[in-house]
């Protein structure tokens, strides 16, 4: 189990553009890298291919949401309508499915869409109002905006503070910064 | 496809193509946000919001005083008896929902169809639909008379051991509509977060840093977040696009499952659909137009989009003259003399002038203007001419609500129906809800995705590699 440095979360380094951050990130990976992050102002694949992100289980989790949505409405409903509360309507049957289907049919589609989305925050762990990057001081001046950072982070094994700082610098970027914990 | 002759010099137009732009030449990352987080994080507002916001706001609080006094009264105050027991309620509710319906299209169909010029004008297209399904949902439950006893509807245990009626259209409203606002909301809500992040990161005061850092749930923007939301949003996608067609269609659904002549079609339910997204498209241009005018996002929301959306009409519109022309061949080719009578006491009897203007406003003047393609990209045209579609559409459901019911199978149970001023007050009242809260919205949340319009800048794209790193640091 790698440990890591004292006091710091990782060496975070600045690009411009979105393919020297690319070309980087593919270098690192290269090289052995494997903790590390880029943050993109907007979803940039080719970044995720980069450091070896490829799948992901938000699909999963919605059709299980789903599932379960129609299942809960058309038991709900089947349950209602022939045990709990039997309407007797012109001879008609109890067990009338068809009818059954459309509510059915929106449950499902609102606990997959509930699920994509709060899946989807969950697996990022989000709501986190707190993570060191925000205390690197470039980060909160472009990461959401118009810059893109490469971090590579203190619990990689092949982490040191002044040799992994060389090696981000040598990528060109346009700053290289600690990111305190 | 490319066209032949066109002019390069116009700056609209975009050289390699020939087509409209998407977006303006000379955008950058840096600028998009300045641009678009600029219209909210400004410390000033202009005059102009306050004046509307007012004026909406004025308006909203008629809604306020005919719902009090409906609570008070009961829906005696409406217009509706028998035998137009269904009047203004059910056709604002109709209107509204239908008018939600272009955001939904908008955000999902066209993502899933990788619509790239839809990026531009989705935010507030959603905002529209959230508002417009605000006040849609408004009108059933007050409908009821007693609000208060609302969650009837639900399936929810309660000493008296009664459960709703699965069986009943209205039941599958509830579900529907529920679903369509509460899904809708969601998928706003996701889509802000990264811009929220970047509002939280540009904002200088400490309590819009606080309030967006809050909404921004701590984005960072991480590409693994990024992956997992762009699947999130693609399938948010998928399951609001069968969620636009159903919604309509189990609207309609209301009318078509009964038996009286003029609401038994099984044209309904696409034709419905179609309807909706007719209006709601011509309520993207009113809002758009005169959005981009106010706040200079002509290099954003460009002539492409007004063109665009302008086809959409066309589409949907004619769509929607073969829903009309289909019922009048209904009435005649089933040879039911109701049916028959029914069309066409709704063309020429005493309300026959609603079918005119249903006709003017739907067919006659949107569908033969629209083909030209001059006419689609002359904004004071497109605004007028949603205007004209924005009335026809509530002529529609008038059309369809009152000329069925008021005439049926009995001359004995022939009645009329006129509106009463509880009924204009609560109508024009959400239309100044609706203008308020749109207003909020454009103060407080950024109106164009940053982060999708930033996607589509041609610096986004990865270029080959231009010098050698392979052995950058090795050892």
């Amino acid at each position: 189990m790698p440990v890591a440095v004292e006091g710091i979360y990782g060496i975070v380094a600045e690009f411009d553009t979105p393919s020297d951050l690319v070309r980087a990130a593919q270098a690192a990976y290269k090289d052995g890298w494997r903790r590390m992050d880029c943050y993109t102002p907007y979803p940039v694949e080719e970044a995720a291919e980069a450091i070896g992100f490829h799948k992901n289980k938000v699909p999963l989790v919605t059709l299980t949401g789903g599932l379960m949505g129609l299942c809960a409405m058309f038991s709900l409903e089947t349950w209602i309508s022939t045990l709990a509360y039997p309407l007797n309507i012109g001879g008609r049957p109890t067990y009338s499915w068809p009818a059954f289907i459309i509510p059915a049919y929106e449950w499902t589609i609102l606990f997959a869409g509930l699920s994509a989305a709060f899946g989807m925050l969950a697996m990022n762990g989000l709501p986190s109002l707190y993570h060191p990057l925000f205390n690197a001081p470039n980060f909160r001046d472009g990461a959401t905006q118009d810059k893109f950072f490469l971090c590579l982070e203190a619990l990689d094994p092949k982490f040191d503070v002044a040799e992994t700082r060389a090696y981000l610098e040598s990528f060109a970027p346009t700053s290289v910064v600690e990111v305190e914990y | 496809m490319a066209t032949k002759d066109f002019k390069t010099e116009d700056p609209r137009l975009d050289p390699e193509t020939g087509e409209f732009r998407v977006l303006a030449p000379g955008q950058d990352f840096k600028s998009v946000t300045e641009k678009i987080s600029g219209i909210v994080l400004t410390p000033k507002t202009s005059l102009g919001w306050f004046a509307i916001f007012s004026l909406g706001g004025a308006v909203a609080t008629l809604v306020l005083v005919a719902v009090t006094w409906l609570f008070l009264k009961g829906t005696g105050i409406w217009a509706i008896t028998q035998p137009v027991a269904w009047g203004f309620a059910i056709i604002n509710f109709v209107w509204w929902i239908g008018i939600g319906h272009a955001g939904t299209l908008i955000s999902a169909i066209l993502l899933l169809f990788k619509q790239g010029w839809r990026n531009s004008i989705n935010r507030f297209a959603e905002a529209m639909t959230i508002f417009a399904v605000v006040c849609a949902g408004m009108f059933p439950l007050i409908h009821v008379g007693r609000p208060w006893l609302g969650y009837w509807l639900f399936p929810l245990p309660n000493t008296m051991n009664v459960w709703p009626q699965f069986r009943s259209p209205l039941l599958w409203d509830v579900f529907a509509v529920s679903t369509y606002a509460t899904i809708s909301v969601v998928f706003w809500y996701v889509g802000l977060i990264p811009d929220f992040g970047t509002m939280r990161d540009r904002s200088q005061s400490k309590f819009a840093q606080f309030a967006y850092g809050l909404v921004s749930l701590g984005w960072r923007g991480s590409v693994r977040h990024w992956m997992r939301y762009e699947t999130a949003s693609l399938l948010l996608a998928g399951l609001a696009t069968p969620l636009v067609l159903s919604v309509h269609t189990v609207i309609s659904f209301d009318f078509a499952v009964a038996v009286l002549p003029g609401w038994h079609t099984t044209i309904f339910p696409p034709y419905f659909v179609a309807g909706a997204i007719y209006s709601g498209f011509a309520m993207v241009l009113t809002l758009a137009i005169p959005l981009r005018k106010a706040y200079h996002l002509e290099g954003l929301v460009t002539d492409r989009h007004i063109d665009n959306m302008g086809k959409v009409m066309l589409g949907t519109g004619l769509i929607v003259a073969y829903g009309y022309g289909m019922e009048v061949f209904m009435a005649w080719y089933s040879a039911s003399h109701w049916e028959f009578f029914m069309m066409w006491n709704r063309m020429f009897g005493p309300m026959g002038w609603s079918y005119g203007i249903l006709i003017a406003c739907n067919i006659a003047i949107p569908l033969t203007t629209l083909w030209s393609r001059k006419l689609r990209t002359n904004i004071t045209f497109m605004f007028l001419i949603s205007l004209v579609v924005n009335t026809g559409m509530w002529f529609e459901r008038f059309v369809i609500v009152v000329t069925s019911l008021y005439r049926d199978f009995l001359p004995s149970s022939w009645g009329t129906y006129r509106a009463t001023k509880w009924d204009y007050a609560t109508y024009v009242g959400t239309l100044g809800l609706f203008t308020a809260l749109f207003l909020l919205f454009v103060r407080f949340l950024p109106m164009i995705p940053m982060n999708e319009i930033k996607m589509m800048l041609p610096s986004a794209k990865i270029t080959p590699k231009a010098e050698p790193i392979v052995d950058a640091g090795g050892d």
